[in-house]
């Protein structure tokens, strides 16, 4: 059993909003829900399953209603944060391949632009770890460290990441950040927690995204350039019990495995990759643990331009990402799969598309990287 | 300033209160499984290698190294060093690093366990030795 070529994204659409005040998070997802489905063609009726993650407000039943979708006969509330949505795309496609639904939709948003986010449920370690003030910046700072003093990673390898994102950002009219910026300009931006700068970081942006996944036959039917899922694969990581600590790499080294080993193609078949970029560290180790490169090399992998499209050899993010462009609801998940669905399309701008972009990576990670988190790779083809 | 912090109480509960009532008489807890041999940190029941339920509790030593760490700058309560601690009996640990010159951590570096009031039981933390 496999879900190689059973589900297609027949529909994307990522809101043009960074900030939104005068909107309601449920009033968001409407919004983005509406753009998906017509993107793909299809109308709100022909939605019988859907998949949310904590951002929904209420979640799935209150969801469900305020959308109205009527005809929902399968959903699925996983949250594995900003990599939810990578993971409801896999699980939408084994629904559709065993006739659990035919055309699901995944929806995210929020405003953490306008207002504080609500906190996360405290698991199990809260009263040996709550004090001690874990934040996504020192989180992602701890594995940087680490990452430095066993590999011998720079400030200014990490720098290229943003300056790449910054090259691809300023095509994107859309973008919060559209301004090029140089290695120099992101290692003298002050230091938020060591090593990582805040141009190590991702922007917050209110807003959000929605996708179709749907039938290859009803795909077929439709009149958008064709786009399968072929691999998937999810993994999660923590402390473990606090053996064998080992913060350099990241559950991406089981999810990538896992999704390529479905797809039948190599790191090396890639033709353009979303990369989850929720700080500068988080590429550079993922790029490793999905193959890219070697473990520890990754600073060099990505130095010199070799992520910008149309200079390097792998280009990534090329909407600006969540350095530059968009973080809705601080889960970049979904974005990362919309910028890939749009190069596999020809829809990305001119300026950064891929030529004869026929496979494409979409990863994320989710909670905290140098604490507890999941990931999750999607191996996407044209067809 | 540092000192004027003010930690959360622990919440506690059936599974972990012996750790924090030992912390109260500054003993610095973890646990051993004795069907496979390994200590893990932070305390569970059944554990975690094994899924045994042959767990007992074990006094450490309280020593350790810095794995990693990272100080955060912009918080409203000051600057603090997050970071973990690899115990000499194996596990490593999630803390923060007190009492020290946070400009001049190291990874490596040698530290020892100092406990912290709250308005429960004593938290946790680690120090340059």
């Amino acid at each position: 059993m496999t879900i190689k070529g059973k589900a297609y994204i027949a529909g994307i659409y990522e809101h043009p909003t960074r900030h939104a005040p005068d909107k309601s998070t449920a009033q968001l997802h409407a919004e983005v829900a509406k753009g998906a489905v017509e993107d793909a063609g299809l109308s709100k009726d022909d939605i019988d399953g859907y998949f949310c993650a904590g951002d929904a407000p209420g979640g799935l039943w209150p969801m469900v209603d305020y959308l109205g979708l009527n005809k929902v006969r399968h959903v699925d509330s996983t949250e594995t944060g900003g990599c939810s949505y990578i993971i409801h795309l896999g699980h939408a496609a084994q629904a559709i391949a065993a006739g659990k639904c035919s055309v699901a939709l995944i929806t995210l948003a929020g405003k953490p632009r306008t207002g504080p986010m609500p906190p996360r449920a405290a698991g199990a370690e809260v009263d040996f770890e709550a004090a001690y003030g874990a934040t996504t910046h020192n989180a992602y700072g701890m594995c940087a460290m680490r990452h430095m003093h066993d590999y011998g990673t720079t400030s200014e390898q990490l720098a290229w990441i943003k300056v790449a994102a910054s090259h691809h950002a300023q095509y994107n009219p859309h973008a919060l950040l559209r301004a090029v910026v140089t290695v120099e300009d992101v290692v003298n931006s002050p230091m938020i927690s060591d090593p990582l700068h805040r141009m190590d970081c991702c922007v917050v942006t209110d807003g959000g995204g929605a996708l179709i996944v749907t039938t290859p036959e009803i795909a077929k039917r439709l009149k958008k350039p064709l786009v399968r899922l072929i691999g998937h694969g999810e993994a999660m990581k923590g402390p473990r019990g606090g053996k064998d600590l080992d913060l350099t790499y990241s559950a991406g080294v089981w999810s990538g495995p896992r999704a390529f080993e479905e797809a039948g193609v190599t790191p090396k078949d890639i033709k353009y990759a979303s990369i989850y970029d929720s700080f500068t560290i988080t590429v550079l180790m993922q790029i490793e643990d999905l193959g890219f490169c070697k473990k520890g090399e990754g600073g060099k992998f990505v130095a010199d331009g070799n992520l910008i499209s149309g200079v390097g050899k792998l280009p990534f993010n090329t909407d600006g990402g969540g350095l530059c462009s968009n973080h809705p609801v601080n889960r970049g998940g979904m974005t990362k799969i919309i910028e890939a669905v749009r190069q596999l399309r020809g829809e990305a701008h001119p300026k950064v598309q891929v030529p004869n972009c026929d496979l494409a990576i979409a990863h994320g990670t989710g909670g905290l990287l140098g604490v507890r988190h999941a990931a999750s790779t999607a191996i996407l083809e044209r067809v | 300033m540092a000192e004027a912090k003010k930690y959360p109480a622990p919440v506690t509960n059936p599974e972990t209160m012996p750790f924090w009532e030992a912390a109260k008489a500054g003993k610095f807890m973890i646990k051993r499984c004795t069907a496979c041999g390994e200590a893990h940190y932070f305390p569970r029941s059944i554990c975690p290698f094994c899924f045994s339920d042959k767990t007992v509790w074990e006094e450490a030593s309280g020593e350790g190294t810095i794995y990693t760490f990272s100080l955060m700058r912009k918080s409203p309560t000051g600057p603090y060093a997050i970071g973990y601690v690899t115990l000499k009996e194996g596990p490593s640990l999630q803390t923060n690093f007190v009492d020290c010159d946070l400009d001049k951590l190291k990874i490596g570096q040698k530290v020892k366990v100092v406990f912290k009031p709250t308005d429960g039981a004593p938290l946790p933390f680690f120090t340059p030795v």
